[in-house]
């Protein structure tokens, strides 16, 4: 039944972009790119338990680092790979300090990291342009396949976001899945058992912004005009409740919480935006308050009756 | 005999008040040790201090004859130390069999082997072995918060042997225990203790169940070792009696 489910979800997203307008793509690309995302701040954040408001800084970096390269004539793969090493360098760093503090101190430390991000990408001008951004940014052509058409680009996503997801599965399915949980769920016991949790807390940052990393590399090229504000905290924000809502912890959760919030504002369109807020914001305080493991959780509880 | 564990003039003070003050003993290999005291007598913290977790303020802890202050505890559990807490310890989320299977996983192979290797690490024998031992069959895939309390208490003591250490540090394994598991727990112990010669310290506030278990006992009263010997001796101490009961 599940599996039948999922066959059928990803028949619908391989099929969808023949029925949809460019702007549809271009949405259902946008989803894609930040699911990928979520899926690694639910590594960090639903696996093993360390809250980071800093995701969506890595995306920028990602992003940045993707679009500088590539502007400058960098070939796309290597640009790719060097904005995921430099997020998952900067994530293992910026692990360092959840060797120390926890919860919402936690949160402030990553909350502070997001806006030196922000701020850099802002003031830094002869890096990164500034307030004036990046444009022009080319996008891929793997083995000479030109992406430069939206269903191509949206493919090269949904390709990405396969390969995440699967490189994803088996991880939490591995040891280091079990050892992540263990860290999530109780940090000293698992020292006591030989769980190394120094150095698997620094692992969970470094491979949730590393995947951070690449959401941004698949976004540059989406957009193909990138400025700092799309990376504030209000990006980092937005991520950390697409995996609240959807589910932290849960493998499908991100895709979830991503389509609710990138899809739904616009099916939601009737009246203005600032309708929409509002009840999105109550169902999400609806939804934490009665059911803190978002909407999977909330699906588990009633399929259990 | 050998001595696995040696402890010279251990202390630890939280501000101005000391916990453990000056403590010495050892613990020779095979023998299982038993440490009473009432409550608030350093106990806890003394296994604290042992084990990595709290870094003492003055003396030295000795591993086969090897100081370890300063080690953390996981690399401590490489060496063959083990531990339960006073406190249930367990991992909810995951089965019975996932947790013992984490309790062993990192005693073997790289970091590199547990991401690209076998789900269960190579330990999935040793944990259907450690499940049986323990009797807990019937609740092998359950999740561990779905246990009642003495099942919890019975798999946190099994996690302690996953990795088949030589030493274990047991604080409290018979709170909140019923009875008839008690004797079972007690039973595996001693199991343990005679075929793997596991050295065993317990802290314990059951009596009975320390005299029955323990081959020796430390009695431990504001931080200091106030006396030693056997279970038979101690209960006649007046200096224990006393302790416990005050004037």
């Amino acid at each position: 039944m599940k599996r039948l489910c999922l066959a059928l979800l990803a028949l619908a997203l391989v099929g969808a972009p023949f029925f949809l307008k460019p702007y549809g793509i271009y949405l259902l690309s946008l989803w894609v790119v930040m699911t990928v995302a979520a899926i690694g701040l639910n590594l960090t954040l639903g696996y093993a338990g360390q809250i980071s408001l800093a995701q969506g800084a890595f995306v920028g970096i990602g992003a940045y680092a993707a679009a500088l390269l590539t502007t400058q004539g960098w070939p796309l793969w290597l640009a790719f790979f060097l904005a995921v090493a430099l997020s998952l360098a900067i994530g293992w760093v910026l692990g360092y300090p959840a060797l120390r503090v926890q919860h919402h101190y936690l949160a402030f430390v990553t909350l502070s990291f997001a806006t030196l991000v922000f701020l850099v990408l802002r003031n830094e001008e002869w890096l990164t342009k500034g307030v004036y951004g990046i444009a022009g940014i080319p996008r891929p052509a793997p083995l000479g396949w030109s992406t430069k058409g939206p269903v191509d680009f949206y493919f090269f996503c949904l390709g990405v976001l396969a390969l995440v997801s699967a490189g994803t599965w088996w991880l939490v399915r591995s040891p280091w899945g079990r050892a992540f949980t263990a860290l999530r769920e109780n940090a000293l016991r698992a020292d006591s058992l030989g769980v190394d949790t120094r150095r698997y807390t620094l692992m969970a940052f470094a491979i949730g912004s590393a995947i951070g990393g690449v959401s941004g590399a698949l976004y540059a090229p989406l957009v193909q005009f990138i400025e700092p504000t799309a990376f504030s905290l209000n990006l980092s924000l937005n991520l950390l409740l697409m995996v609240m809502v959807g589910g932290s912890g849960y493998f499908l959760g991100p895709f979830l919480g991503a389509a609710v919030s990138v899809l739904l504002p616009e099916w939601m369109r009737f009246g203005s935006d600032a309708l929409y807020l509002i009840l999105y914001g109550t169902a999400v305080m609806a939804l934490m308050a009665f059911c803190p493991s978002g909407l999977l959780g909330l699906a588990e509880r009633l399929l259990k009756r | 005999m050998n001595c696995v564990l040696e402890v010279r003039g251990l202390a630890k003070a939280f501000g101005g008040i000391s916990a453990v003050d000056g403590v010495s003993f050892d613990v020779r290999e095979g023998e299982i040790l038993g440490l009473i005291g009432p409550n608030g007598s350093g106990k806890s913290t003394l296994f604290n201090c042992i084990l990595g977790q709290l870094a003492p303020s003055a003396g030295e802890v000795r591993i086969d004859g090897r100081p370890i202050t300063g080690m953390r505890p996981c690399e401590l559990n490489r060496l063959g130390v083990g531990r339960t807490f006073q406190l249930l310890q367990v991992f909810p989320q995951l089965t019975v069999r996932e947790n013992l299977i984490l309790a062993g996983q990192e005693h073997q192979g790289s970091m590199w082997s547990r991401l690209v290797g076998r789900r269960d690490a190579g330990q999935g024998a040793a944990a259907g072995r450690m499940i049986e031992f323990f009797r807990l069959q019937k609740l092998a895939d359950e999740k561990a918060g779905a246990l009642s309390y003495g099942q919890q208490k019975l798999l946190d003591v099994a996690m302690a042997f996953m990795a088949g250490p030589r030493l274990v540090l047991l604080d409290e394994p018979a709170g909140g225990v019923n009875p008839t598991m008690l004797a079972g727990l007690r039973e595996r112990l001693r199991e343990i203790n005679a075929e793997k010669r596991a050295t065993f310290v317990v802290i314990e506030h059951n009596m009975e169940f320390v005299m029955s278990l323990c081959t020796r006992v430390l009695v431990l009263d504001q931080g200091r070792i106030i006396a030693e010997g056997e279970p038979a001796a101690i209960r006649a101490d007046p200096r224990v009696i006393e302790a416990y009961l005050g004037h």
